[in-house]
């Protein structure tokens, strides 16, 4: 019963990425170019609503449904591995038009040759674990 | 009920990003996607190869499940609600991508890197292999992709996020500016 309750998060999770065409390369494109506002306002609503939620969960102690306090963790504040990281993830990102996400949801949209992005991507994922302990954090 | 057929504005998909992403955190959990990866790969059996794969793999089902859900919405975006048009993207793009060898939308995606046709050659798997390549170590490396910092951690005001996210922007000018038009070309 609660595994269906993820499932059904995670479908509309894949519908609202697929039909705001979030998961296309042409809009991943159109962003890092600066031509057009539509990915700019999808993450742009979400971070000032996030925002906004999140300080209130804060201020108010709000508790989660099983009734524990939510806590949110700080992201360790060490700088190599976040610039670093992220201009590998950038790369990839501009490349295949898909974060981790819409690789999956493009899966189901039909486009099975994202299956070969998807292998690519655990490989890296393992190739990181692998290397880990040799590169700057 | 036709609008949902149409392609739906920024604000409304950022409004729902935002409420799944709540759903998420009022469930005891985080919104993340790029774990899942890590997951997948201990569940494998890559914790006889490194230790950063050797935790309790089992613990992250929830979100094992989240995919599974988003490829489903995948299929139902795909079989029940488009249909099927171009994506609308603006001029400037299109003579851009024309530039490099890309032509203008006639779906979703490009078939020069989504089409099965393109996979086959060695380019068009490469590109796809690679590219998968980078997004998987690079958002591992970082800590975190697209949901996880710039979304929840952004929402958290956490500086290392913005970082992050500075980093995927300077990844994705360099790619889309500098290697893109030479591998296309």
């Amino acid at each position: 019963m609660k595994a269906l309750v993820y499932i059904i998060a995670g479908t509309a999770f894949g519908i609202v990425m697929a039909k705001s065409e979030a998961i296309s390369w042409f809009r991943i494109q159109e962003m890092f170019r600066f031509q057009d506002f539509h990915m700019y306002g999808i993450i742009g609503t979400a971070v000032v609503l996030g925002v906004i939620s999140v300080a209130l969960i804060k201020k108010y102690k709000l508790r989660d449904f099983s009734g524990n306090p939510i806590v949110f963790s700080p992201k360790d504040k060490t700088w190599p591995r976040y610039i670093i990281g992220g201009t590998f993830f950038g790369l990839g990102w501009a490349l295949t038009g898909a974060c981790p996400g819409p690789l999956f949801v493009n899966l189901g949209y039909g486009f099975f040759a994202i299956s070969i992005a998807i292998l690519g991507a655990l490989l890296g994922t393992w190739l990181y674990g692998l290397l880990r302990d040799k590169l700057p954090h | 009920m036709e609008w949902i057929l149409q392609p739906w504005p920024w604000h409304i998909s950022g409004i729902l990003i935002v409420l799944i992403m709540l759903f998420l955190i009022f469930l005891g959990r985080s919104f993340g996607f790029s774990s899942n990866l890590r997951t997948i790969c201990s569940a494998c059996g890559a914790g006889k190869t490194a230790k950063f794969f050797d935790f309790n793999w089992k613990s992250q089902t929830w979100n094992l499940l989240f995919l599974v859900g988003s490829i489903i919405g995948g299929f139902i975006s795909f079989q029940f609600l488009s249909t099927g048009e171009a994506v609308q993207i603006s001029e400037a793009t299109i003579q851009d991508l024309q530039n490099i060898g890309i032509a203008a939308p006639e779906g979703l995606q490009p078939m020069e890197i989504y089409g099965t046709e393109s996979a086959f050659t060695l380019r068009g798997f490469l590109v796809l292999l690679i590219g998968g390549l980078l997004i998987g170590f690079g958002a591992r490396y970082a800590g975190g992709c697209t949901s996880g910092h710039a979304i929840s951690g952004l929402s958290n005001l956490q500086l290392p996020s913005l970082v992050a996210v500075i980093g995927f922007f300077i990844g994705g000018l360099v790619m889309t500016h500098l290697l893109l038009p030479i591998i296309f070309s």
